[in-house]
């Protein structure tokens, strides 16, 4: 059923070459274009293991926090290195992910909903209280971030940030869509369609599922690190439940289980609530609202699905 | 010769609005105007409206202020910090200004040094934001302002007091600074509790209140619902039947709140910087337009003082340098820049700390006519930032 | 000892206010969870809703607090009724991620229209004098409002349980839960059936918002801020049941008060823990039959 890894199809270069060419056309909207980076990062590891593994959560806001706290805790203690903090995220978010995992990918459905969701909870509370490393409420400030490489200082305008975030988010794409292009990938996708099967053929579906839901802490851990090097800031609001919401949001928005759901997604929902926002700042909810709601009445599998039904149609069309 | 003519007119008055866009300065306006606390926003927006509104004549010819808005969705430090990087490059301020909560406007400091772009803060109150950067300066207050008197005061009439504060930053402020100046008064502290920020129901920690018998409650929670919610449970408990006095900073009895807060409140000590209720004349006449404006149970309150003084700088400062601002020369200015006639009395601001310089009002909640006011009895003239005073922080 | 035990009066007692109104708004979710297998986060809507239209009875139409009260929720359920004809009903056959990104919209509209009709400060609702102060009994003084909360929740729930064990309606919800598809063909009108049940549930969370609305301050961002409370009360009594949210309602008004009271500074962490301690014990819930 699965080939061993796919081709890159031409059409897999266009976001890529899309981010260059806002950096070229849209100088000014590069702090905005790395957040959008950093939600991709976000989503993507969410669909690893909404698209792929079939588990629904409320709680990946938990490893993205703890992600953007690791970081910014070791650059104000020992070392402001951006790459090591990085490193050091995705490798304590894995570790949360690996621990918590254990324990909530036992259980389905609402049950592991509301698992992930106290456990989102609960680290919030922990960072809420632990004032001495976190700062408590007020958050992280000024946290001091080395040049990328020793050469590269964030600036005022994000060019830095940007273009490292671009690299961040290419190189986790490349490993995520390795994974899911693999045996591995294809076992995920069995136990999520059809769980008894898979026990049937005596795939190790826990051990599986296990292992994509700690690849996927890391990752969102990652994306959690690049937003406190960014901003230099790491507050609460990284581990609120609102953003699992949120992310949850973009990634059925863009479409989910493809991969590529996850950039158009964010891409999407943050630029309309940009604009929006702009617009009317106290109104811009209700635009989202209908947005969500049109997709589900009228596009089916989010953006990317609408797109296969209009290329569909076009295809029947001309046969 | 009639066609040459026109067109030299225009020609000119091409010029004219082409120099008087050179003078236009661009403030960005970073407020809350969404989400669950965008009720403080509110307030941030119709004080900045109204103050535009009636001052629109002060500004020298040709010169115009632009506001541009843009909304953190409440304690958002990261959308904060992009949105003032926004502010700066994109759109390219001159100015900064909003800001309720101390963490976004952590965010933001570093920016505004990095850029040299002068941030003045219209709400957030932690003491140690104006220590971030050399080019903030704020308008509004600390907890220690209001606090650290309050504990002075209280422990002139009151032997034991419980302190019961919302569990993040201003909460702790609160704490610290109340029992700093009550203790050192001769009062005792007979108990403590932090309570989470989004707590809706009091009844269990009044009732650990009640059961302590204090002499006084001092309480700080965040203004609006959270200080009705706060009040409804000190009726419904009966705790000031058990003679127990409430006193606290002014953020419980907001002049906004109180039509929502029933009769309890009456009898409440606070001590504050602002009460619509003042009887200044400055006062009267802003509370005047305020309701003028957006209709007769409007109240203004101290985040709208805040906004509303803080425009009353930018003009200043604007007209100062007619409409060319230099951000190091806005910051000279604004060092020491005084209003002796503000809507909460004589305001400066400090040249040391760039930090609001004001009187506090002790002020007790009574029946006026046919609602309650924050009616001012002592005041207390000219109080720095005592956390500074105390740490010698600048 | 005495002083023990007035405080544990006070805790049950305040517990006891809270877990009610919770129940009373959650009941509906679990019941349209449990008989439809809808994920409805849009729930608190209905709750928020209420409380809102029950302020404007009584402030623009001078209504008293109880046919305000009755009022509000009358309204609410037709208008769930509409709505589930017209929208959600579409969405039965659609994947949970669709119902979950469907239901985040409608709370995202409803958040901006409760916003545009009353503003962003909390609204309180104005009691009538008999329901504010206090009341003794048993030589204790109780808050007058939380005993009327009490006794008009114990009237609701005594109402719904004999409604769902002695009616013919009862009998075909219950019949539905267990086993949809043998319920439709034994002739059941499952598409009316929960339309009906859809209405009750969500007429009773405007019933409990408008009750709670003292103590949960009415402001247009509700439905976010109570959402996790509700999807706790139902995960733990188990999905589909009567009793099963009344246990969880409870064990969450009471522990969160008792904690909150005793041991303040684990106040937050009581109901995450709670929640997963329970789940991992009974992960269907303590009265669910559904995984």
């Amino acid at each position: 059923m699965y080939s061993a890894p796919a081709r890159l199809r031409p059409l897999e270069a266009l976001p890529w070459l899309l981010a260059i060419a806002v950096y070229f056309a849209a100088p000014s909207y590069l702090p905005l274009g790395a957040y959008v980076f950093i939600m991709i990062l976000f989503t993507l590891s969410l669909d690893l293991v909404v698209g792929y593994g079939g588990i629904v959560t409320l709680g990946h806001s938990a490893y993205f926090g703890f992600g953007a706290y690791t970081a910014g805790i070791l650059a104000v203690r020992l070392n402001g290195d951006p790459l090591l903090g990085l490193a050091a995220a995705a490798l304590a978010a894995g570790l949360l992910g690996l621990a918590t995992g254990a324990v909530i990918l036992r259980t389905r459905a609402l049950t592991l909903l509301m698992l992930t969701l106290a456990i989102t909870s609960i680290v919030l509370e922990i960072a809420s209280s632990a004032t001495a490393l976190t700062n408590g409420s007020d958050g992280l400030h000024s946290v001091p971030v080395d040049p990328v490489l020793g050469r590269f200082a964030f600036d005022l305008f994000g060019t830095t940030a940007y273009f490292y975030c671009l690299a961040v988010v290419l190189a986790c794409w490349t490993l995520v869509r390795s994974l899911v292009n693999s045996p591995f990938g294809a076992a995920l996708v069995g136990s999520r369609e059809n769980d008894a099967r898979m026990h049937a053929i005596g795939a190790p579906v826990y051990a599986r599922r296990l292992q994509a839901y700690s690849i996927s802490c890391a990752l969102a851990g990652m994306a959690g690190a690049l937003l406190t090097q960014t901003t230099q800031f790491a507050g609460l609001s990284t581990l609120g439940f609102e953003l699992s919401g949120e992310g949850l949001v973009m990634l059925v928005l863009g479409g989910v289980g493809r991969l590529y759901g996850a950039f158009v997604g964010p891409t999407v929902y943050i630029v309309a609530r940009d604009y929006l926002a702009r617009q009317t700042p106290e109104y811009w909810y209700m635009g989202i609202g209908v947005l969500l709601v049109l997709i589900v009445l009228f596009a089916r599998g989010g953006i990317l699905g609408l797109v296969d039904v209009l290329v569909n149609r076009l295809r029947a069309k001309r046969s | 010769m009639r066609m040459l003519k026109r067109l030299a007119v225009l020609a000119a008055l091409a010029l004219i609005s082409a120099g008087a866009a050179a003078q236009t300065v661009k403030i960005g306006l970073i407020n809350t105007y969404s989400g669950p606390m965008a009720s403080n926003g509110d307030q941030i927006q119709k004080a900045v409206d109204l103050y535009m509104k009636l001052n629109e004549s002060r500004l020298p010819n040709g010169v115009k202020i632009e506001i541009i808005k843009r909304d953190d969705t409440g304690i958002n430090p990261e959308t904060a910090k992009r949105l003032a990087q926004e502010l700066i490059v994109r759109e390219k301020v001159n100015l900064i200004t909003g800001v309720v909560w101390t963490p976004n406007a952590a965010a933001i400091a570093p920016l505004t040094k990095e850029a040299k772009v002068p941030f003045i803060i219209m709400n957030a109150g932690t003491a140690m934001l104006t220590t971030l950067s050399p080019y903030i300066a704020r308008t509004s207050f600390t907890l220690w302002q209001s606090s650290y008197p309050m504990g002075e005061w209280a422990a002139k009439k009151f032997k034991t007091a419980y302190i019961a504060v919302a569990d993040y930053g201003p909460g702790h402020d609160a704490q610290e600074a109340f029992t700093k100046s009550f203790k050192a008064g001769g009062g005792t502290i007979v108990g403590s509790v932090r309570m989470p920020p989004p707590t809706s129901d009091f009844a269990p920690y009044l009732q650990r209140v009640k059961d302590a018998k204090p002499d006084a409650l001092f309480v700080f929670v965040p203004a609006g619902k959270s200080a009705t919610a706060l009040m409804k449970g000190f009726g419904d408990l009966g705790l000031g039947q058990a003679g127990i006095k409430l006193i606290g900073p002014g953020d419980i009895t907001t002049d906004e709140e109180l039509p929502n807060m029933g009769d309890v409140p009456v009898g409440v000590v606070t001590m504050f910087h602002y009460s619509a209720a003042g009887e200044r004349p400055a006062n009267k006449t802003f509370v005047a337009e305020y309701k003028k404006t957006y209709g007769d149970k409007a109240w203004p309150n101290f985040i709208s003082v805040g906004a509303w003084d803080a425009m009353a700088a930018i003009y200043d400062v604007v007209i100062a340098q007619k409409g060319k601002l230099d951000p190091d020369k806005t910051m000279a200015l604004l060092k020491g820049w005084k209003n002796p006639n503000s809507p909460r009395g004589p305001i400066s601001i400090d040249p040391a700390t760039r930090d609001i310089v004001q009187n506090e009002y002790v002020r007790e909640v009574r029946k006026v006519g046919d609602h309650l006011a924050n009616v001012e009895l002592e005041t207390i003239k000219s109080v720095k930032d005592p956390w500074k005073e105390i740490n010698d922080k600048k | 000892m005495e002083a023990f035990l007035s405080s544990l009066v006070s805790v049950a007692f305040h517990g006891l206010a809270y877990g009610m109104i919770l129940y009373a708004i959650s009941v509906g979710l679990s019941v349209t969870m449990g008989l439809m297998g809808f994920v409805n986060l849009a729930h608190g809507v209905f709750a928020m809703a209420g409380g809102y239209l029950m302020i404007t009875l009584m402030l623009a139409f001078g209504l008293p607090w109880l046919p305000a009260l009755l009022a509000s929720c009358l309204i609410v359920a037709v208008f769930s009724m509409l709505l589930e004809k017209a929208l959600y009903s579409r969405l039965y056959a659609a994947g949970e991620l669709e119902q979950v990104l469907f239901t985040i919209g409608l709370i995202f509209i409803a958040v901006a229209v409760a916003r545009l009709a009353y503003g962003p400060n909390p609204l309180a609702a104005p009691l009538p004098s008999y329901l504010k102060g206090q009341l003794s009994l048993g030589g204790r003084s109780f808050p007058a409002y939380r005993v009327a909360v009490i006794a008009t929740s114990a009237l609701l729930i005594a109402t719904l349980w004999i409604g769902l064990e002695r009616t013919r309606w009862g009998a075909m919800v219950r019949a539905a839960v267990d086993n949809r598809a043998m319920a439709q063909s034994v002739g059941i009108d499952t598409a009316r059936l929960f339309t009906l049940t859809f209405a009750l549930g969500s007429g009773l969370a405007a019933l409990g918002g408008a009750l709670g609305a003292d103590l949960m301050a009415m402001t247009p961002t509700y439905p976010f801020e109570q959402l996790v409370y509700f999807l706790i009360v139902v995960a733990i009594g188990g999905l589909g049941s009567l009793r099963g949210p009344f246990v969880g309602a409870l064990l969450i008004g009471i522990g969160d008060t008792a904690c909150k009271y005793w041991v303040p500074e684990l106040g937050a962490f009581f109901v995450y823990v709670a929640t997963i301690a329970l789940l991992l014990w009974k992960p269907a819930g303590l009265f669910g039959r559904h995984v």
